[in-house]
């Protein structure tokens, strides 16, 4: 009952002081944590379900209204959420360590670049791209189908290899990709190299909504069906023969698992998140070129994964909140922050901030912030923020066996 | 009647080393166990017939199919589960969910039932937890069956592993050292339970044992391998006599004392 109360008046109270003190992305943190409070907190799950649904559904875009960049990073937010949906199940489920995850991003985000935009006429002639707007939807299937079809081409070759072997393959794999892409500008033109693609297609929306709150929806719903099909794969056949795989292969093998089959899958399934994503992506920035789609952006999402806990849903949500926030807002805060006191002259300890070389902004070493947390991690809670938990579940009362088959 | 299980002049090298060296065997029916002493070739030749390693000669057939070259899944597809020597159970997931991943060759749905929730994949999943829960209840783990295996006391996991191999509906069932590490009691209890299993399922079970008073007592046949090579066979009174088999444990009366002889 108090948890009830708590977690409603958090969320109210932070969502209140976010609209009023819109700049303070303290108060956007606060807000942030309080729907994390409701969702740990015991509360009965219809008001969690309520609280829940009205921070993202109602309190979001409110927000969004008051301050757009908030909106922009609940949109990054959602974006690496179902990439690192997409990457525990690979990593997380079936135990198959990738490092190159991003190039199944990059895969669909071209494949929506290029036709999205009047590149395509380079390649193909005529005038007839960027094809409409609307073909933004067809592109998401087709961008699942290409990534996952691109996901199968990787596992098929690396299917023999375990560990730290696969680890070195996928990332090479990954760089194969971004160096594609940078230089699949001749002989024929695909990817434009370096120099990127733009201007890409923007989906067309309803206009009843302003358009950055309508884009944010739209990654909403596809992040809540790529976690309800994520844990309906969990929960099912699949799902435990992966995660059989990740305990011991052979013995997964021995119990009758088909081992390629299943680690195909993974890799499909896990590709296929990145593919649909990658598509969003391209539409949401407009420009993509190869430096979206480095191999600092593997280990950006596998760090959520491992970060959130491995193998878990919750998790995975989670731990791409921390790090997107962390760097979309917290180091880039700090910074601003610092450059403030600069400006006015503050010294500390009778040092003048102004004399502070520009090098030690902390936006400047995000990546060692990071490799900081993650250590302190794997230190302190190796498991993650959310591990996996066993969903314990009540067997049916045992139905009365004749006396012979009771043990 | 053609036989359930047989091999014909199995044979298996590693480099230099000849591990199994033409054995042939044959089983329909009821417990067979194989002894012989460590490094005879016991566990190597469990391997060959759960296509863990394919013999460099010989034949396998199980129920007029050839299982030489087919992979392990295809094996326990067709009806052969084992469980192995030094336990090798999923051991971050619970109990009830290693047995329902010994279900998987008998799970008929696909991907798409499982993405739809069609209410076909309820009654099958339905069906998978009860049998899963009936196999606990078998083994007298189903009081444990949340319990994540890695948390199980050995003798649970030991049993729990066995009902991981029942799970996969098999006809002919291989147990490495089923009862190592068990209590005189825990192993009769167990061996028991196998009993049961053959009168109630039809099951043939192959076992490989070392704890002898457990061997003698419960095997219908009993198969003595020594160097890779079959060196007696028969009932277990008739095995136990062989000079051979005596010999191959204890070493020859009078003979210099090899570094086999002394472990």
């Amino acid at each position: 009952m108090i948890q009830s109360v708590a977690a409603a008046a958090a969320v109210a109270l932070s969502v209140i002081l976010v609209t009023v003190f819109p700049r303070s992305i303290l108060l956007f943190l606060l807000f942030q944590g309080s729907l994390l409070f409701v969702y740990v907190s015991r509360i009965p799950s219809w008001l969690r379900a309520a609280l829940l649904g009205a921070g993202l559904l109602v309190l979001m875009p409110l927000v969004g209204a008051v301050n757009g960049y908030y909106l922009e990073v609940a949109t990054q937010v959602g974006i690496f959420a179902a990439l690192a949906l997409g990457l525990n199940i690979v990593v997380g489920l079936a135990g198959l360590l990738d490092l190159g995850y991003v190039a199944f991003f990059a895969v669909g985000a071209y494949s929506w670049a290029i036709f999205g935009s009047p590149h395509a006429n380079l390649i193909f002639g005529g005038t007839a791209f960027p094809l409409a707007p609307g073909w933004f939807f067809a592109f998401l299937v087709l961008g699942l189908a290409v990534a996952a079809m691109t996901g199968v081409l990787l596992g098929l070759p690396v299917l023999r290899l375990r560990g730290d072997y696969l680890a070195i393959v996928t990332l090479g794999f990954g760089e194969v990709i971004r160096v594609l892409a940078n230089n699949l500008d001749k002989p024929i033109n695909i990817t434009n190299g370096p120099k990127g693609l733009t201007p890409i297609g923007r989906p067309p929306l309803p206009s009843w909504i302003p358009y950055n709150e309508g884009f944010y929806f739209l990654v909403l719903v596809i992040v809540v069906v790529v976690i309800v099909v994520n844990r309906r794969l969990e929960d099912s056949h699949i799902g435990r023969a992966w995660e059989a795989m990740r305990e011991d292969e052979m013995a997964a093998q021995a119990m009758g698992v088909p081992l390629v089959r299943a680690k195909l899958m993974a890799f499909a399934c896990g590709a296929s998140f990145a593919g649909v994503m990658g598509v969003v992506f391209s539409a949401k920035q407009i420009f993509i070129n190869p430096e979206s789609f480095t191999f600092l952006e593997s280990i950006g999402v596998l760090a959520m994964v491992i970060l959130g806990g491995m193998g878990s849903i919750p998790g995975a949500v989670v731990g791409a909140t921390v790090v997107t926030v962390l760097n979309l807002q917290v180091l880039k805060g700090f910074s601003l922050w610092l450059n403030e006191l600069k400006n006015a002259g503050v010294t500390v300890l009778g040092y003048s901030l102004a004399n502070l070389p520009t090098q030690l902004e902390p936006a400047k070493y995000e990546r060692m912030v990071f490799g900081v947390i993650l250590v302190l991690m794997m230190i302190f809670r190796p498991q993650g923020i959310f591990p996996a938990r066993r969903r314990q579940r009540e067997l049916a009362h045992p139905q009365p066996e004749p006396p012979s088959a009771t043990s | 009647m053609s036989t359930l299980f047989s091999a014909r002049g199995i044979t298996k090298r590693f480099g230099g080393l000849l591990a199994i060296n033409g054995v042939d065997y044959e089983l329909d029916h009821g417990i067979s166990s194989i002894i012989g002493p460590n490094g005879a070739g016991k566990t190597t030749l469990f391997n060959v017939f759960t296509g863990l390693y394919e013999p460099d000669g010989g034949q396998v057939t199980f129920r007029g199919h050839s299982l030489v070259g087919l992979r392990p899944d295809q094996i326990t597809a067709l009806g052969v589960c084992r469980t192995f020597q030094n336990i090798r159970l999923f051991a971050n997931m619970t109990a009830i969910e290693n047995v329902l991943v010994g279900m998987h060759a008998r799970v008929k749905l696909s991907m798409w039932d499982a993405l739809t929730h069609r209410p076909h994949f309820h009654t099958v999943e339905r069906g998978l937890w009860r049998r899963g829960g009936e196999l606990l209840e078998r083994v007298g783990l189903r009081a444990k069956a949340n319990e994540v295996a890695r948390n199980l006391p050995y003798g649970d996991q030991r049993r729990l592993e066995l009902a991981r191999a029942l799970a996969a509906e098999p006809a002919l069932l291989l147990l490495d050292e089923p009862t190592a590490g068990m209590t005189q009691g825990e192993a009769s209890h167990l061996m028991g339970l196998l009993r049961r299993l053959v009168a109630d399922l039809g099951l043939a079970i192959l076992l490989i044992e070392h704890n002898m008073r457990v061997v003698m007592e419960v095997s219908d046949r009993v198969t003595v391998l020594d160097h890779g090579e079959k060196i007696a066979e028969g009932l277990p009174r008739e095995v136990q006599g062989d000079a051979r088999v005596i010999e191959a444990y204890l070493g020859r009366r009078g003979a210099p004392r090899g570094p086999r002889a002394a472990s």
